[in-house]
């Protein structure tokens, strides 16, 4: 395991904003970590930085205590939108950046080439687009090789393409194998690149398995007539109207069984809950 | 080391840097030998200052009293607000968050912070002092006075010049973390710098406790230590402590400054 926590938890005066969360992240996986806005990601991972103190339990980081340098050299982090200096040039807040990690300056040009910035490498920071400096954030990140990427929503107030591209670099790097931890409240996005999810809500971790588990299994929708007789003969089924819903992966052998009993089967067709659906129903929003 | 030379590259490029040095050598030679230079050469009013105390304080040899006479409050306020705005602005811009998930440890970052400001202020000070020299040699030539280069004195006005210096920086440095902002930090630095010191000796002619408490006050100690080698004539400079005494309460001032800004640093959660 990349990161562990256990129990973690932090409060301001009576609030809980993280409560008890026990989560883990797999070398080489990219981690989603879902949840509504003020669900308590951000405290999280700010946690897993050393920049808050839990106000108790404990994580792990590679191994080592969260905010040491041991665990900080080893990875690289965007959290909430790049902190950079606005009168530097990207290039030079990157040198800046390297100074501080200990790392030798040529690898700032790597890192700008990784991120698609080396032509307004010269730019100062503050004449960057959002997108720009979303990706000079994750260069920045990327410096000194980390073991593990922490992108707390990344995305954020990306227009469409700029959301594509930042996901693209994210699907790159995970192609690498990077273990990415990477934290959103947009669904699609957590679909599209995660190949685990934790969701958070009201500050407690309230699942945490791959997508495909969350969506839980292939509901079969089938319109048949007369629609009461297809009822009685499925075992399980439930009725919605004038459709059914089986938990049931053979549909041939359902078929079967209906056209055998007289009844008409007029469509049969996999109905599988999006992620959507389930996050709705696991943190209460809507 | 890393540390220091990464806030070295971002203080030496950054503007407000320059500005406000520049600012600050603007006003030392205005106010310490242009304005003194109008005066004896067909000024009408030289106040209680005879002509030969204006060329005295314009020669070369008293360099070093013209450099340590400013800093007590506005060559401090502008060191203060550098400070100030060094270590609030990374709030608003969110580096601090950047420094301090790079890698060094929290006291590490602030040493850095710490260490590439006393950079910057010495070679302020080192500036003031070339300033100020190349002007004192420039009136005195066309003078046409005799004048001799600064003896040893010299050092030890650079000497106070630096730990006054030291000092408004650890207070800019100080509320710059307290306020975790630069607007308030150099608003608060500034009336403190600039008026409240002045208001409590208003007030100190009048509850003797209070005059006391002034003298040790950061800016009170500041000018007692640049009377005390010499600084007279300007604002916020004063003779009511020695050297030495003014000196040790500037150390402590700097220690209680830096502990705690370093203290907040290192313990509080940054959200």
């Amino acid at each position: 395991m990349i990161v562990t926590t256990e129990k973690l938890t932090k409060r301001y005066g009576d609030r809980a904003v993280v409560d008890e969360v026990s989560l883990s992240v797999r070398r080489g996986e990219v981690y989603g970590f879902l949840g509504p806005n003020g669900a308590g990601k951000t405290t999280t991972i700010r946690m897993l930085l050393g920049l808050v103190k839990p106000t108790s339990g404990t994580a792990r980081v590679l191994g080592e205590t969260p905010g040491t340098p041991k665990a900080l050299l080893k990875v690289g982090s965007l959290i909430e939108g790049p902190g950079f200096y606005p009168y530097l040039s990207g290039r030079d807040n990157l040198r800046v950046h390297a100074a501080r990690r200990g790392v030798h300056k040529t690898h700032v040009e790597a890192a700008l080439e990784q991120v698609d910035l080396v032509g307004a490498a010269n730019e100062k920071f503050r004449r960057y687009s959002l997108g720009m400096k979303q990706r000079l954030g994750v260069a920045a990140a990327l410096l000194g090789e980390p073991e593990l990427l922490i992108l707390d929503e990344p995305t954020n107030g990306l227009d469409p393409a700029g959301m594509a591209d930042m996901r693209d670099l994210v699907r790159a790097l995970a192609a690498q194998g990077q273990t990415v931890l990477l934290s959103s409240h947009v669904l699609g996005e957590v679909e599209e690149i995660c190949d685990r999810v934790g969701v958070i809500s009201q500050g407690r971790l309230v699942a945490e398995s791959t997508v495909e588990q969350l969506r839980g299994d292939t509901v079969l929708l089938i319109r048949a007539d007369p629609i009461e007789k297809a009822h009685v003969l499925i075992e399980g089924s439930s009725l919605h109207g004038d459709v059914l819903h089986v938990r049931e992966t053979d549909a041939g052998a359902l078929v079967r069984a209906l056209v055998h009993a007289d009844v008409d089967v007029q469509e049969v067709r996999p109905l599988r809950r999006t992620l959507e659906e389930v996050f709705f129903e696991m943190t209460g929003a809507a | 080391m890393g540390s220091v030379k990464a806030e070295l590259l971002r203080l030496w490029k950054w503007p407000a840097t320059w500005v406000l040095i520049g600012v600050w050598l603007v006003m030392t030679l205005t106010f310490g030998y242009l304005f003194n230079y109008l005066a004896l050469n067909g000024g009408t009013n030289t106040r209680d200052l005879s002509q030969q105390q204006l060329i005295s304080s314009m020669q070369p040899e008293n360099v070093g009293a013209a450099v340590v006479r400013g800093l007590p409050m506005f060559g401090g306020a502008i060191i203060l607000v550098l400070a100030a705005l060094a270590v609030g602005s990374g709030y608003g811009w969110g580096t601090w968050k950047t420094t301090l998930t790079a890698g060094p440890r929290r006291v590490s970052a602030m040493a850095g912070t710490l260490g590439a400001l006393a950079i910057i202020v010495v070679i302020l000070v080192a500036l003031t002092l070339f300033v100020n020299l190349g002007a004192a040699i420039t009136v005195a030539s066309v003078e046409g006075w005799d004048w001799s280069w600064p003896g040893v004195g010299v050092f030890e006005a650079l000497g106070a010049s630096l730990l006054i210096a030291a000092m408004w920086t650890g207070f800019g440095v100080f509320l710059g973390v307290v306020t975790k902002g630069p607007a308030l930090a150099v608003g608060l630095g500034l009336m403190w710098a600039i008026v409240t010191e002045n208001l409590l000796r208003g007030v100190g002619s009048l509850l003797g406790p209070v005059e006391d408490l002034t003298k040790v006050l950061p800016g009170g100690s500041a000018g007692n230590l640049a009377g005390a080698v010499g600084g007279s004539g300007a604002p916020g400079v004063l003779t009511d402590l020695s050297g030495t005494t003014a000196a040790l309460f500037l150390v402590g001032h700097v220690v209680v400054f830096v502990g705690v800004a370093t203290l907040l640093k290192v313990r509080r959660d940054l959200v």
